[in-house]
């Protein structure tokens, strides 16, 4: 079976704008601080409000003092859970898998550390913080649970958004039976915090029961019924704008308690109100990765072939709603192998909920199947990219269908050459470089899912030749105002240029969520259709128009580009858009889209986006300070609608990547559930001088039946597979592996003295 | 207890009352002037978001009392274009996607200007590395970013502007 597809089913032609590596349209408003993020915004009358959280992580507020902040000048209000009336909706029931359960002062209970317990309201920022440190709580405690040695477990119902926590195919007992060899890795991965640069921040105005919100938000058609449902109101009554979000990561997607304390306040106090989190706030209310304790087990066959794989995960979540990581999924369609078996089981941790984080289930599965990928060709004395090959999978295992399309081979193939993978020696520890630093090359697989999701676009050409495209969207930074413009023009056949471009509010059709890696194929495909059903309408005009060239044309494939519209067997045929209107009298022409994935594609194929990185790590021989000096990635992602943004969202996820191994841990104390770490100084990610070199290559790929465009994702995947290629290396720099993220100094040490000794 | 103080910002004199000496220069620039492309990431000087300068050279702005910046000429994201010119910096982030959600950026450029500056436009590319690590990029577009100041170093230096 080849790799690359036979046939081009519906594979649509773009036009001349897609496929350019146009800067970002947005970028002029990035570079002068003129593009405008929710805390921005300052309406007339505006108040200010920062709440108090729980400094205790399990228990009740016995009482709260807040006489000494109401006398605090400026102080106008402060919000108790005795003072602050019911919603219209209990934020404890769950409508749809995107409602998270939340605290909004609809009780006194505590149910993690940083939970939302008072909502101070002042004149000004400063009093309203002040004032907030002068409100005082009285608990009753109760011992707090963190950590999978006190966390309570249990079976889930589901992982992820809703997948089953538990899978198998074929027979586990009997592949295993008939193995030569084993190899399991055990590895635990901690809380994550997703600390986007912005903090969730909201600004509610309201007008009788009309509602105005500045919020950054991932998913506009689900908010803005879902705040209508919080207060009672009509969902037209609600307008969300969110043009721009300082990052998301996956954190901005659902509503959570302290945004809609900012509305709840705003209604109180008949004025607006702007609510921004603290970046210490950020480590409760508003979702993190779970933490995970992993055992990936391969069976191998003489050959060291996989003859069965097992990769069971522990899971955190929170004491009071499910959400699980899907980490133990991450391995079932990645390598070709007989039988397989995934479960998850849940622990609850007194914390808050965690929610999808950039490359859900898969960057915390993947980080441990890529590091027993590695024993197992250690254990076959070959070389990784080798052994790689020969467990490739050429259909998805997990269910045997073929997949959409897969250059994964070309992946491992440019990312090894442009790495200079050939001349790694196979065994650890020989590579020094001229510092005398202990040098190592790791390699993994990246692999993520391409989902679809239903949107909606309107497109509109209007008689002077002036277009307009637009659909909710929302740009957290990964270029939707760039890619979806291209493919919008593309669909209406004008330049990027001519065409009036909007997204990010909720007074336009439904863009669908920004997550998942799905957004350029499902919106940007909603965007494309609204653009070709303007020109079909056009087309019937034309055609039917005995003044023009096209006239009687109708069963001949015509085709918009560049303001005009012409026949595809020749075009010199054609007629500018404007001519064709104006002849007609017609003012404008509407075309509504929705982005299109074949059902009977959906079943038959898996859907996948995939890649190689290949890590370089630089390990001090006594102190086993960890630096990457390089990371090369290469990956497929069908087609690629704006190559520049497609590169600096892989290079991103790879430093995310980067982070994962080495950098990020939420640690909670676990003797009173606080979190420990939580601002930048103690919760670290990379800076530039942590990732001297990263790069990322796109590898060809045409995917006839993803979707009618063929475009995958590549928001997530460029996190999965950097993690294990980070930690390979270190074991190739220095013979030994960790049993945790991120790779410690400490845990390094302590292993190669248990070594010597 | 009203306390007066000007400020000078982006060349143009701003006359404030503030009710006491709490007021940092990011709020007072974002809430009570208006100008919020200086952004806070993190109100503790952790994560560079909030950048400006400071008679040329950068500063945290939630690190500074706004009281304490009496006659200093401060510069921020608003005032770095010359019309509808860009400085070479933002043109360079521009082109070298230096930036993708845009929230640091404002930060990034700022402590950009004040780098090269800092280094009379000689600066390595380990010296960008290690100076511009006081901006933290949580999407991670450090290629970018470090692309993007060593082409606008070489743009200013070319220019005859650092």
């Amino acid at each position: 079976m080849t790799d690359k597809p036979m046939v081009a089913a519906h594979h649509v032609r773009l036009g001349s704008n897609a496929g350019q590596p146009m800067t970002r349209r947005d970028g002029l408003a990035k570079v002068t601080g003129t593009a405008t993020y929710a805390a921005d915004n300052r309406p007339d009358g505006l108040l200010h409000a920062v709440y108090v959280e729980a400094g205790i992580a399990r228990g009740r507020v016995n009482a709260l003092e807040i006489e000494a902040a109401l006398k605090h000048p400026g102080v106008v209000h402060v919000m108790t859970p005795d003072n602050t009336p019911a919603l219209s909706q209990n934020p404890d029931e769950k409508t749809t898998p995107f409602t998270a359960r939340i605290d909004v002062l609809q009780h006194d209970k505590v149910r993690y550390a940083g939970q939302p317990v008072a909502v101070v309201i002042a004149e000004t920022l400063e009093a309203a913080q002040e004032g907030a440190r002068l409100v005082t709580a009285d608990y009753e405690v109760e011992p707090a649970r963190i950590g999978f040695d006190n966390g309570e477990a249990f079976e889930p119902q589901a992982v992820g958004m809703s997948t089953p926590p538990v899978f198998s195919k074929g027979d586990l007992g009997s592949a295993r039976s008939e193995a030569a060899h084993s190899v399991s890795a055990e590895m635990e991965t901690p809380l994550q915090y997703h600390n986007a640069m912005e903090t969730h921040a909201v600004v509610a105005e309201w007008d009788g029961d009309r509602l105005t919100v500045d919020m950054p938000n991932q998913a506009i058609g689900l908010a803005k019924p879902g705040i209508a449902a919080y207060f009672g109101i009509p969902a037209e009554n609600v307008t969300l704008r969110s043009p721009y979000l300082g990052g998301g990561f996956g954190s901005k997607a659902v509503l959570f308690g302290p945004q809609m304390l900012g509305i709840l306040a705003a209604r109180e106090m008949k004025r607006p109100v702007k609510l921004a989190l603290r970046r210490d706030q950020m480590f409760g209310p508003v979702q993190h990765r779970s933490a995970t304790r992993q055992t990936v087990r391969y069976d191998l066959g003489r050959d060291y072939k996989f003859k069965a794989m097992e990769h069971q995960a522990d899971v955190s979540t929170s004491s009071f709603d499910d959400w699980l990581d899907g980490a133990a999924n991450a391995s079932l369609s990645v390598y070709a192998v007989e039988a397989m078996k995934a479960s998850h089981r849940g622990f609850r941790f007194d914390t808050g909920t965690p929610g999808a984080m950039r490359a859900p289930g898969i960057a915390t599965g993947s980080a441990v199947v890529e590091t027993a990928v590695d024993m197992a060709a250690e254990k076959a004395g070959m070389d990784p990219l080798e052994y790689r090959l020969l467990n490739y999978a050429d259909k998805d295992p997990s269910n045997g269908k073929p997949y959409s399309a897969k250059a994964l081979r070309e992946c491992y193939e440019e990312g090894a050459r442009a790495f200079g993978w050939k001349d790694r020696p196979l065994k650890p520890g020989l590579m020094r470089d001229s510092d005398g630093l202990l040098t190592g090359w790791g390699m993994g697989t990246s692999i993520f899912h391409a989902p679809f999701f239903p949107a909606k676009a309107r497109a509109l050409l209007r008689k002077d030749g002036s277009a307009r495209a637009e659909t909710s969207g929302a740009d957290m930074g990964q270029g939707a105002w760039t890619a979806l413009w291209q493919m919008a023009a593309d669909g209406l056949g004008v330049a990027a240029d001519d065409l009036d471009f909007d997204i990010g509010h909720s007074d336009l059709p439904d863009g669908s969520i920004a997550g998942g890696s799905a957004h350029t194929a499902s919106a940007g495909g909603a965007l494309f259709a609204a653009g070709n059903d303007v020109i079909r309408q056009l087309a019937e005009i034309a055609t039917q128009d005995k003044e023009s060239p096209l006239f009687g044309a109708g069963n001949e494939r015509l085709v918009g580009d560049g303001g005009r519209l012409f026949k595809a067997s020749d075009p010199n045929v054609g007629e500018r858009y404007t001519d064709i209107l104006q002849r007609a009298g017609i003012d404008e022409i509407e075309g509504k889209g929705r982005g299109n994935r074949d059902k009977a594609s959906t079943e038959t194929y898996a859907m996948f986006s995939h890649g190689a990185v290949f890590a370089e790590v630089k390990v001090d021989p006594d102190l086993y300070q960890i630096r990457v000096s390089r990371l090369v990635g290469a990956f497929a992602a069908g087609r690629i609608i704006n190559p520049r943004l497609a590169k600096s969202q892989l290079t991103g996820g790879m430093i995310w990547g980067v982070s994962f191994a080495l950098h990020e841990e939420g640690i909670h104390d676990k003797r009173t559930g606080r979190p420990v770490n939580n601002d930048f100084a103690g919760y670290h990610i990379p800076v530039l001088a942590d990732v001297p070199h990263v790069e990322a290559l796109l590898v060809d790929e045409e995917d006839p039946h993803v979707n009618d465009l063929g475009v995958k994702g590549v928001g997530e995947i460029g996190i999965t597979g950097t993690v294990g290629a980070i930690a390979n290396a270190v074991w190739h720099a220095t013979g030994l592996r960790t049993a945790r993220y991120p790779i410690k100094i400490e845990d390094l040490l302590e292993r190669s003295i248990a070594r010597k000794t | 207890m009203a306390l007066r103080i000007s400020l000078k910002i982006n060349g143009k004199m701003h006359e404030l009352a503030l009710e006491d000496a709490r007021p940092t220069l990011l709020d007072v620039l974002r809430e009570r002037i208006g100008l919020t492309g200086t952004k806070k990431g993190c109100d503790r000087g952790q994560c560079g978001a909030c950048t400006v300068l400071v008679d040329g050279r950068r500063v945290n702005s939630c690190l500074s009392l706004a009281v304490s910046l009496e006659g200093a000429d401060i510069t921020t994201v608003e005032g770095l274009a010359d019309g509808e010119t860009l400085h070479p910096v933002q043109a360079a982030f521009i082109e070298n996607d230096g930036f993708q959600c845009g929230y640091c950026t404002p930060g990034q450029i700022m402590s950009a200007v004040g780098f090269i500056s800092e280094r009379d436009g000689h600066a390595t590319a380990e010296e960008i590395r290690e100076g511009m690590s006081g901006n933290l990029c949580r999407c991670g577009a450090y290629a970018g970013i470090q692309d993007a100041v060593m082409d606008a170093q070489l743009r200013m230096s070319n220019e005859g502007k650092s």
